[in-house]
This record gives C-alpha cells, sequence and structure tokens, in this order.
C-alpha cells in the first residue's frame, strides 16, 4: 500500500522507521529537537523518541561531523544533520579527512556507518550562503557515498538503505523539493544505493538529472512531447558510487545527451558524467556532441529574477533539449 | 639474545646522577606494575630509536614524529586505563600505541609498510592503530581526533559501556577550533571523555609561549565548566595519578577534565626538522629530565630495583624490538591486486 506524502515526510517517516527499529540509530543536529528542524523535517521526532536520541547540539558543525564519526566508529548507527548544505564547509575536516578515510587508513579494520543529511539548493531567497549545492566536493572524496533523491519514494527508500550502510553517507535532500508530494509505500523498505532509474523513457534525447533537476526535466519532457520530443530521463540518485549502466545504456539508444544539475557548471558532476559516457561505449552512438545544463558561475543571488536565471528552470531545459535534438555530430 | 647483566654508561649515569625524594605511595601501583611501566617506556624509547635508525638506512620511508623523552605521559595516561577503554592518538603516537596494548612487531611491519603491520601498510607511522586494544588511530591532523572523541564518548554513554575515552593531543591543537567545539560539547552532555594535552612545548616550530597567552593550558578548562590540570609530564607517576582521577570522575558520569602533561620531545618535529626554533641547552636541560631515569631512580631509592634488574628489562625489550624488526623484514608486502581493498566496507 502506497499513500501520497511530501518529501519532507518521506524523509521522517525514515528516520522514525529506522530509529523504531534499531536502538543505535540517533538524529543530532542544531534545531532537529523542539524546533523540528529548520525546515520542520524532524518534527515530532524529539516528542517520541525524547533528548537523548534526538539531542539538539551547538553551532558547531566540526563536532557534528566528529561526533557522527566518532560514534559510528564505537558501534552507533548516527543521523547527522547539517542545517544548511553551505555550513558543511565549517565539517570538511571530520567528514573528508577522518570519515572518509579512516576505514582505509586503518587497513580496512573499522566501520564508519553513519548518514549525515543536509539541505541544499537555491530558489528561497535566501542568497549565497543558504543556498549551496556542494554534491561534488563529496564525490571527489574516495570513502564517501553520496546520495540525491529527487521523489519521496526514492528519498524514504534511499535514506532507510543509507543508514542501514556501512559506509558515511552525504545525503542531500532539496529544499524545494519537501513539499512537492508522491506516492510512497508504507513501511520499511530500502532502495538500493548505487542504483539509477531511468524516470521517463523515450527515444529521441536522454536527460540525466539530479535532486530537483529531475522534476523539471520531466516537466519539460511532458512539454516536449507535445511537440512530438520524446526524452528519456534518467536519476542516477546515487552520485557516487554511481550506477553508469543505464546512462550509458539510455544514451546508446537515444545518441543525444542532456545533463541538467543547479550546481555551478565548472567543475561540476555533469563533467563527470560527461567523461564517463565519453569514455563508454555510448560514445560511438553519439549522434550530437553531450551538452550540460547548470547553475551559472556565480554565489547565488538573493534578487529574485537573479535567482532564477542562476539555476536552470523548465523552460531552460526545454530550449536546450530542442536546440539538442537538432545538432548533428 | 645476549642477557645483560651490566648497565649501559649513559644510563648508569642518568640514574645515579640525582637522588630522587622518597615516594611512598607510588600513586598505588604495586612494584610489579612499575617494572612493567618502566618496561614500556623502556620499548618505547627502543623502539622510537630503532626506527629513527631504519629511516637513516632507507629500510622505512616517508616521515615519522618521534616522541622520545614524552614515554612518562603516554605511559602513565594509558596505565589509568582498562583495555577495554579506548584512546586516540595523534601523529606523534608510536607510545601511545604501545602504552595501550599494542604489539612492537606488528607496529614495525606497519612501517616497513607490510600487509601484516597493523594497518595493512596503509597507514605507516602517522596512522597507526590497534583497534583491539582500543587505539583508535593516530592521526595525520592535528586535533583531527578530538571532535571524533566527543562521539566516542557519546557512543559509550548511550550504550551505556562502562568505558572512557581518552584523547591525547598536543599545545598546538589547543588553537584549532574543532578543540573548543568538542571539549564544550563533552562538558554539556557530560561525555566520559579525558582531554589529554601533551604540551611539548613547540607545535613544530611555534612555542606555546608564542601562540597562547594562558600559561597553563589546563585553565582553558574554566571556559567549559570542567576540572582542569596541570602535571608534570615527565613525572610518570603525577601523570598516572592525575588520569586516575580524570578516568574516576568520567566513570561516575560526570562528564570530561582537561589534563596538561608538561613535557617536552627530544627529537625534531619530523624527519625535516633543522631545529632552528630553539637551543642546543634547552634541550639538553630537558634530557636530565628524563622520564624513564626518574621512574628507575625513584624505584632504586625505595628498594624496589635494582641496577641489575633494568638491564635485565632493557635486554629484554632490546630483544623484543629486534624480533620484530626481523617480523617486519620477513613479512610479505602487500599485493597490488588488492590496491582497492578497504575504501567500502
Amino acid at each position: 500500500m502506497s499513500r501520497e506524502l511530501t518529501y519532507a515526510e518521506a524523509v521522517r517517516e525514515a528516520i522514525d522507521l529506522a530509529m523504531a527499529r534499531d536502538e543505535r540509530v540517533f538524529l543530532f543536529g542544531e534545531d532537529v529537537g523542539v524546533y523540528g528542524g529548520a525546515f520542520g523535517v524532524t518534527d515530532g521526532l524529539y516528542q517520541k523518541y525524547g533528548p537523548e536520541r534526538v539531542r539538539d547540539t551547538p553551532i558547531s558543525e566540526a563536532i557534528i561531523a566528529g561526533v557522527a564519526t566518532g560514534a559510528a566508529l564505537t558501534g552507533m548507527r548516527p543521523i547527522a544533520e547539517i542545517q544548511f548544505m553551505d555550513f558543511i564547509t565549517l565539517s570538511m575536516e571530520q567528514l573528508v579527512l577522518q570519515a572518509a578515510k579512516l576505514r582505509f587508513m586503518l587497513g580496512g579494520k573499522v566501520e564508519v556507518p553513519f548518514v549525515l543529511r543536509t539541505p541544499a539548493g537555491a530558489g528561497t531567497g535566501a542568497a549565497a550562503q543558504h543556498s549551496e549545492s556542494l554534491e561534488n566536493w563529496f564525490v571527489h572524496v574516495p570513502g564517501l557515498k553520496v546520495v540525491m533523491p529527487s521523489t519521496p519514494a526514492d528519498a524514504k527508500g534511499l535514506l532507510l538503505a543509507a543508514i542501514e550502510d556501512p559506509n558515511p553517507v552525504i545525503f542531500i535532500e532539496h529544499k524545494l523539493l519537501y513539499r512537492t508530494k508522491g506516492a510512497v509505500p508504507e513501511g520499511y523498505y530500502t532502495t538500493s544505493l548505487s542504483q539509477s532509474e531511468v524516470k521517463r523513457s523515450g527515444r529521441d534525447l536522454t536527460i540525466v538529472a539530479t535532486s530537483l533537476m529531475v522534476v523539471r526535466a520531466l516537466e519539460a519532457a511532458t512539454k516536449l512531447a507535445a511537440e512530438g520530443i520524446e526524452v528519456e530521463v534518467v536519476d542516477p540518485r546515487t552520485l557516487k558510487p554511481l550506477d553508469a549502466d543505464p546512462i550509458i545504456r539510455s544514451v546508446s539508444k537515444t545518441g543525444r545527451v542532456l545533463i541538467v544539475h543547479e550546481a555551478v557548471k565548472t567543475g561540476g558532476f555533469g563533467g563527470e558524467l560527461a567523461a564517463i559516457i565519453a569514455e563508454s561505449d555510448a560514445f560511438d552512438y553519439l549522434d550530437a556532441p553531450i551538452r550540460r545544463l547548470a547553475g551559472l558561475d556565480i554565489p547565488v543571488p538573493y534578487n529574485r529574477e537573479l535567482e532564477r536565471r542562476m539555476v536552470p528552470q523548465v523552460d531552460d531545459i526545454i530550449a536546450a533539449a530542442r536546440r539538442l535534438v537538432r545538432e548533428a555530430r | 639474545m645476549q642477557n645483560r647483566r651490566r648497565i649501559d654508561a649513559n644510563w648508569r649515569m642518568l640514574l645515579i646522577k640525582y637522588r630522587e625524594p622518597m615516594n611512598d605511595s607510588f600513586a598505588g601501583l604495586s612494584p610489579a606494575r612499575l617494572l612493567d611501566l618502566l618496561h614500556q617506556m623502556l620499548l618505547i624509547r627502543t623502539f622510537e630509536e630503532s626506527a629513527e635508525q631504519l629511516y637513516l638506512q632507507g629500510l622505512v620511508h616517508g616521515t615519522m614524529h618521534l616522541s622520545i623523552g614524552q614515554e612518562g605521559s603516554a605511559v602513565g595516561a594509558c596505565a589509568a586505563l582498562r583495555p577495554t577503554d579506548y584512546i586516540l592518538s595523534t601523529h606523534r603516537g608510536h607510545g601511545h600505541c604501545i602504552a595501550k596494548g599494542a604489539r612492537a612487531d606488528q607496529m614495525m611491519a606497519e612501517f616497513f609498510g607490510k600487509e601484516t603491520g597493523y594497518c595493512r601498510g596503509r597507514g605507516g607511522s602517522m596512522h597507526i592503530a590497534d583497534v583491539t586494544t582500543g587505539n583508535l588511530g593516530a592521526n595525520g591532523i592535528v586535533a583531527g581526533g578530538v571532535p571524533m572523541a566527543a562521539g566516542v564518548g557519546l557512543s559509550i554513554q548511550m550504550q551505556r559501556q562502562d568505558r572512557v575515552v581518552l584523547v591525547f593531543f598536543g599545545d598546538g591543537a589547543t588553537n584549532e577550533g574543532a578543540f573548543h567545539e568538542s571539549l564544550n560539547l563533552a562538558s554539556i552532555w557530560n561525555l566520559p571523555v579525558i582531554y589529554f594535552c601533551e604540551n611539548n612545548q613547540y607545535a613544530m616550530s611555534m612555542a606555546i609561549t608564542r601562540a597562547s597567552k594562558v600559561d597553563r593550558l589546563s585553565e582553558r578548562a574554566v571556559a567549559y565548566g570542567i576540572p582542569g590540570v596541570t602535571v608534570d609530564g615527565n613525572d610518570l607517576l603525577a601523570v598516572y595519578a592525575a588520569t586516575e582521577s580524570a578516568v574516576a570522575r568520567a566513570r561516575r558520569g560526570e562528564g570530561p577534565t582537561l589534563i596538561e602533561a608538561r613535557t617536552y620531545r627530544w627529537k625534531g618535529h619530523s624527519k625535516s626538522d633543522k631545529q632552528r626554533y630553539r637551543t642546543r641547552e634547552e634541550v639538553a636541560e630537558w634530557q636530565e629530565r628524563d622520564p624513564i631515569a626518574r621512574l628507575a631512580r625513584q624505584m632504586m631509592a625505595a628498594g624496589i630495583l635494582t641496577e641489575e634488574a633494568f638491564a635485565q628489562v632493557q635486554a629484554q625489550v632490546e630483544g623484543e624490538i629486534a624480533a620484530a624488526i626481523e617480523f617486519a623484514r620477513n613479512s610479505p608486502d602487500p599485493d597490488p591486486a588488492t590496491i582497492l581493498e578497504g575504501v567500502y566496507a
């Protein structure tokens, strides 16, 4: 059975189920307790599980990452929250130099099973220090896993899988997705990490999109279908480790690929995807150059219109897709 | 292995040079235990002297951070812990590792980069760890273990375990932001953490007197509402007593303590250090305060150690290190086919 839940409710339900099932799981971060989280995601969990398992921390992002690492190393299953992904810059040392590397440095003799949840993305008028999409920084670090769900059902299943996973997982939620609704199965289920999913089938063009851009790509695909352009939308869901096969298969079928992400283009995940496609068998099937549509190379602006223009919108995706189907190699 | 009965001339001089005041209680440690602690300190000293020689011979590569001169703080602190307690260590962590119970042979194999090393040759000197004896790892980042210690403390507290975690760090770490965040959190949550600062006077070349206006680093505990104590880090008995009291407090659920053990590293920061920031006289002055000779003299004054017994411990230690080097030399290198192992569980 499934019912409609918002993305935020799906995340909360996953945390609730994991905490009910496993004593080792606990939630902590800034304002996750009585306040219910800056975006209300953890609302009610403090009342249900109490102050020991739903812990408010001081505004100390380095120690949030340190606590996750140390507790995971010694038998707990922490779920840490960094209130805005921008603030993860203050946690980098513990995440990148400790959590990610400990297992390898210690000869494979330890496990560091934690999930660090964090909301990313622009579109809320919060300007340059509360709107970042920094996923690719973590994709660049061996030892970390990076998950970016785009739907409520994926958010729940992937979060439960991330909590079960014996590695440190950076779980990136999108602020604009929190209120989106979708069918979510009831009860406990996991969605495999590292499994890309074809969200819509089509023959003319592949769009590989992440997080909020999946939703926008699907909306664009519906409109393009009215023009006779059939778009296939592939959502990697887990950026690291990436399940590349469905992407390569899709591009081999359509011969054209548009990569869409919100993070700034330079050094973004799109470059990695483009390289993977170019290095794969799909290269021989390409009828046009690999194209990327991504955030402009600027800090996120405050002004409503400037902020909108900084990030790919549905119309931008439609325009880029139209251009690409007309292009020849 | 030769069975030495005569003591080194150098050691002999150190042992008879001063008369230690009579220590009646030895912090409650039995003569057998004291002999064991003396053994541990000598093992650390000999291990590191050998490691340095092997480095100079090109048999060990990379770099290493020797703790020669600081054995009193490593052994004194770990002596107050149980095998089930945890430690987190530093880049200058060989002593901590041995004091917590690690084997010299697997450590030496790690220095050689061998598969039989504690980290299967992946970590080396700077990441030496032995999780089976509760050593969660040395660390290449100054204050790197300090935030994790709060997590380990929370883990112990939430699992209702009868354990504590002691995190070693240097004077340099007290100026990292993570130090503040960790002490504050451990304090507000009453975590069973012992923050153990080995103040060896220099953060690489930066003297602590230039890096902080606080004379006693333990005074920083005031900022977190927890006890802070400064001890002579070259007096094993003083270190042990202070740590034991902090451990007891942590076990009672009363929270963390900050200990500052004042000590000195005789060698440079790492293998590239020309030591322009300190004088030979200063080094010589601290060498007079050798923690090993000090405990030995205290034991001799109490009539629980003879020169002959000391020489025997030395001979034992040399045998252990020789065997460790032999083990390391004869161990296999990691198979390059396993290079990707251990990144993910």
